[in-house]
């Protein structure tokens, strides 16, 4: 886990993305509401929340941290943010805690094509390899147009396996233009100013890129499994 | 959201096989899970006629058959099912089908009387879990057609996991209109047939909640027939939609749904008092619903009600008392719509998701209703009878949603795709989604239709441009950034220096859940305050944890109980406190050590792990910031009396802890050696001195050893901070390189061995300035704490 929270810094660093550390416990305002996800929205179904009360919550992905820097910081903008992130689920794929990487870019003349250029680019420099890289439009409240991106799975090559349930791709991130809500949360003019923000999960990319079959022996710490990775 | 593939080519059918199809469908956005056919692999199964019927001779519920199958002669078949007549059209398997389950037809004898095939069942054609008796088809079936073909069973059904912004695509008129989109083709809404109105009976309608309906429709079908037959093509459909068959007028109601994307609703007639009141409950209300649930209502929840009570929790569920039932004569059929904000979370608030809560909200579309009511009507009568009544329509146009002009500017749509897209492209695009396009001169000015709910700005706007030229036929372009020089903080540690330090030390690292069993919590740190979590996922991960060592605890214990007996972790992370009903979220970094101090090698004796080595360990963390830190015997709840050290810096800032397991702590959990943890605060850790110059001294330095006399009790530590108080400037270096007690050291007492260096800077020391220094310095300790000069 260390060894990939660390590359991907390290290739984000190398273009000047600041690491920037948020807390875990969050209020209900930055996990949701700053960004575009009111009370009712049915998009607060799909993230099952850990609550301590009305107000209070673990978070459930690292984007409040692009609230928190954009509140005390002005533009221009670069930033990672991995961390810890927590939900409510709990089966042979899914764990209650794991972690993400945010990152998020706010700039004058920011475009979708920037946007999908740093991520071809991030996933290829991760995998070491001249991957096939695809975007397709997708939906997150808190970005405009949004898009999650597959990569040919790197088990069968793009021919389809059972790891890619035979699609030939496997979806790796999400990302998107800032939406103009965020930007109005955190008093940004987005007339001037526009950005782009991504988010992936750190388990899933360790799992591609070692071949790990099971994401709970991440959180067994069995040294059997940890002594194989320097 | 599943769908029939046939049912959405009658639609629009483009000239693409499915795999295209679903691969279109989801490069635009609606990501297809899955596909799976219809039907079951079968064979060799065609319509069939019952022409004649005997007794079987041999066997009292065999009957023999002649059936005929569309060739020459009708064949003989044995069959045993208890709806089998003469007349009756069904599904027969002939020689050489194969069923589902890789069922071979053979000719065979049934009690000695030959049987040329099989007459088969839903269950033995796999459309159905169950049957009873055989698959009864209509009396018109055209004998001898391939079964496959006539219910048209060689079709797919693809399920599209649909993102919440696309509420007008969960019908199959919405993909259809996609899928039209995709393939330039023309598109246009299917006309629906409006029955004639033939009795004069309403019902009255009053909306009181006009804000969360702002439209209703209802009319009264007289003399319905509630135990017709919905028609076999219509539960097919319906089957492959993922909704059950229950009764004609219901299954018309679900039909229309999934058809056209507008929830309907069906009431007894005979069962509501008065009119229709559509308004906000009370709070001591209730009601009884389809599910066996009576719910207790608040008054934020719409409620349909008549004049005398709730009947219904509206755009959700309707209520048990009145709805339609096989003796139903009289149906009052309901299709409004409902804001999104008036039901979002209601359905979710009461536990209930239905198909009907999850388009209300979303958004249906509000222009909608008039063609989905008649649309319904139209099927109820042609399959259940009965008179039709005109529509009673409650419409406030002042609080329906309203879809204005937005304004997309060329420049800014360039701008952000990073490509110029011609016009007529933009134009053409808008235009085959339904969005009404007026050229401006900066741009375009852009109406969406009433069933888009996710188009409102212009950042939505130019997605769906985006997304129809393809995201993967945009520009990726290398990005020019602006950078500011980035910084080196020197007096901060890097926190991954700390890291390697301790994987060079034989440390692993370890990441252990920040929720923890709360027994494991309150046996580590009991006078710390929790924070509790409303909902944890186990009831052993129930509290945030107040120390990473609970944590590391439990992962120490799966690898000892795994036949690992040296473990060696560090974790780092947050630890959660109350402190002055403040909450703190701490980054701390924490170790664990059990086990033989070095892994067993030959070169040096086993020995077991102890206080001193991670010590050591820990000292070796101070050391990369120049840290002098202080180890203070102290007493911690979870660690054993006589092997605790609370660390403080110089200034007495507690930076943390490091000890021993205690006994009854290391018993209670299970484990069967001694454990060691240490647990630092990672801000006071991480400060670092920047390095000042001390010139060197020319002169040489000298060594000299002493050993000490002490009393047991006194720390090692204290003789050295009483030798530094002396503030004696030539003194370099101090190291202790024996500690002993035993045969010429009194009891209690133990002899510690000293090297001194001493150095000075202008001149070199003479044995008598030397001894001078040693004898001030032998004076204080003797003073201060009692040592005496062992001989």
């Amino acid at each position: 886990m260390t060894t990939t929270l660390r590359r991907i810094s390290k290739i984000f660093a190398s273009v000047g993305f600041q690491v920037v550390e948020g807390p875990e416990i969050e209020d209900d305002y930055h996990n949701f509401e700053a960004l575009n996800i009111p009370a009712h929205h049915p998009a607060r179904a799909m993230h099952d929340t850990f609550y301590f009360d009305a107000h209070t919550v673990l978070r459930t992905h690292t984007s409040p941290v692009q609230i928190r820097v954009m509140e005390s910081e002005k533009p221009p903008l670069k930033v990672i943010a991995p961390g810890r992130v927590y939900r409510c689920d709990s089966d042979i794929t899914h764990t209650p805690m794991f972690h993400q990487v945010e990152g998020f870019l706010v700039d004058t003349d920011v475009s979708f094509a920037d946007l999908k250029g740093v991520v071809y680019e991030f996933l290829r420099a991760f995998f070491e390899k001249d991957i096939q890289v695809r975007f397709r439009p997708s939906y997150f409240p808190f970005t405009e147009p949004s898009a999650e991106v597959d990569i040919e799975c790197v088990m069968c090559g793009g021919q389809g396996c059972r790891v890619c349930s035979h699609t030939g791709w496997l979806e790796v991130m999400g990302c998107g233009m800032i939406h103009p809500e965020v930007f109005k949360a955190v008093n940004i003019d987005s007339e001037t100013y526009s950005g782009f923000a991504f988010g992936m999960g750190v388990e899933r990319l360790a799992m591609l890129r070692y071949g790990i079959n099971d994401l709970r022996l991440f959180f067994e710490n069995d040294l059997k499994f940890l002594e194989q990775f320097k | 959201m599943q769908i029939s593939e046939a049912w959405l080519r009658e639609y629009v059918n483009p000239a693409i096989t499915t795999e295209q199809l679903v691969e279109q469908l989801t490069m635009a956005g609606l990501e297809v899970d899955s596909v799976t056919p219809a039907a079951a692999v079968f064979s060799g199964v065609v319509v069939g006629e019952v022409l004649a019927m005997e007794q079987h001779p041999d066997a009292d519920r065999l009957r023999v058959c002649q059936v005929a199958v569309g060739e020459a002669e009708p064949l003989q078949i044995v069959c045993g099912a208890s709806n089998v007549r003469v007349g009756l059209r069904i599904p027969a398997a002939l020689i050489g089908a194969v069923l589902p389950g890789d069922f071979k037809i053979k000719r065979s004898k049934l009690r000695g009387v030959e049987s040329f095939g099989m007459l088969c069942s839903e269950k033995e054609l796999g459309l159905a879990a169950d049957a009873n008796g055989l698959m009864e088809l209509a009396a018109d079936a055209p004998v001898g057609v391939d079964i496959r073909d006539y219910l048209s069973l060689n079709d797919n059904i693809i399920e599209v996991d649909l993102t919440p912004n696309r509420a007008d695509c969960l019908s199959v008129e919405g993909i259809a209109r996609e899928v039209a989109v995709l393939n330039k083709m023309d598109w246009s809404v299917t006309q629906v047939e409006k029955p004639a109105v033939n009795h004069a009976d309403t019902l009255i309608v009053s909306v009181k909640a006009t804000d969360a309906c702002p439209r209703y429709l209802g009319r009264l079908l007289k003399g319905v027939n509630p135990k017709a037959e919905t028609p076999l093509w219509m539960q097919e459909r319906l089957r492959r939609s993922g909704v059950r068959s229950l009764s004609a007028v219901v299954d018309v109601t679900n039909y229309v749904l999934i058809e056209l994307g507008q929830p309907l609703h069906a009431f007894d007639a005979a069962k509501l008092t008065g009119g229709i009141n559509v308004r906000y409950a009370q709070t001591d209300e209730s009601v009884a619903l389809l599910n066996g649930q009576t719910i207790k209502l608040d008054n934020e929840t719409l409620v349909i009600a008549d004049d005398k009570q709730a009947l219904a929790l509206a755009g959700v569920m309707g209520g048990s008392e009145s709805a339609v039932s096989d003796d139903t004569q009289d149906v009052f059929l309901e299709c409004a719509f409902f804001t999104p904000l008036s039901i979002a979370g209601k359905a979710r608030n009461y536990g209930l998701h239905t198909d009907s809560s999850h388009r209300f909200e979303r958004g249906v579309d509000p222009t909608l209703q008039e063609r989905a009511i008649e649309r319904a009507t139209q099927l109820i009568i042609d399959i259940a009878g009965g008179s039709v009544g005109a529509i009673t329509d409650v419409t406030t146009a002042s609080t329906l949603p309203q879809r204005t002009a937005v304004l997309l500017r060329k420049q800014r749509l360039e701008k952000t795709l990073g490509i110029a897209l011609a016009d007529e492209q933009v134009v053409d695009i808008f235009q085959r989604l339904g969005i009404s396009v007026q050229t401006q001169p900066d741009g375009w000015s852009v109406t969406p239709p009433g069933c888009r709910f996710d188009i409102a700005i212009e950042a939505d706007l130019i997605e769906e441009i985006a997304r129809i030229v393809g995201y993967n036929n945009l520009p990726n372009s290398s990005l020019l950034m602006r950078s500011e020089l980035g910084k080196a903080t020197e007096a901060v540690l890097d926190l991954d220096r700390a890291k390697d330090l301790l994987v060079d030390r034989g440390y692993q690292e370890a990441i252990t859940y920040s929720f923890v069993d709360e027994e494991i919590q309150q046996a580590v740190a009991p006078d710390d305050d929790v924070v509790r979590l409303k909902n944890p996922i186990s009831s052993d991960l129930s509290v945030m944890r107040t120390t990473l060592w609970c944590g590391l605890l439990k992962a120490a214990l799966h690898n000892t109980n795994r036949q690992q007996n040296r473990v060696r972790f560090f974790e780092t992370g947050l630890r959660f406190v109350n402190k002055d009903d403040n909450m703190q979220q701490q980054k701390m970094l924490s170790g664990l050590a059990l086990g033989s101090a070095y892994s067993e090698q030959w070169g040096i004796a086993t020995r077991k792990v102890d206080f001193f080595d991670v010590k050591a360990d820990v000292q070796a963390l101070f050391s990369l910031t120049g840290a002098d830190m202080q180890f203070v015997p102290a007493k911690h709840p979870a660690l054993h009396p006589g092997q605790t050290a609370e660390i403080l810096s110089q200034q007495g800032d507690k930076i943390g802890w490091l000890g021993m397991l205690h006994p009854t702590l290391e018993k209670q959990l299970g484990f069967d050696t001694q454990v060691f943890l240490f647990e630092l605060d990672q801000d006071l850790l991480l400060n670092k001195q920047i390095p000042k110059f001390r010139p060197l001294s020319k002169y040489p330095s000298v060594r000299r050893d002493i050993a000490l006399i002490v009393k047991e009790e006194v720390a090692v530590s204290e003789i050295i901070n009483c030798i530094k108080g002396c503030a004696e400037q030539t003194l370099q270096d101090i190291v202790v390189f024996d500690i002993y007690r035993g045969k010429g050291v009194e009891e209690g007492s133990k002899s510690v061995a000293l090297s001194l260096v001493i150095q000075d800077f202008s001149q070199t020391l003479t044995d008598s300035e030397i001894d001078a220094i040693f004898s001030g310095l032998l004076e204080t300790l003797t003073t201060k704490i009692s040592a005496k000069l062992r001989d």
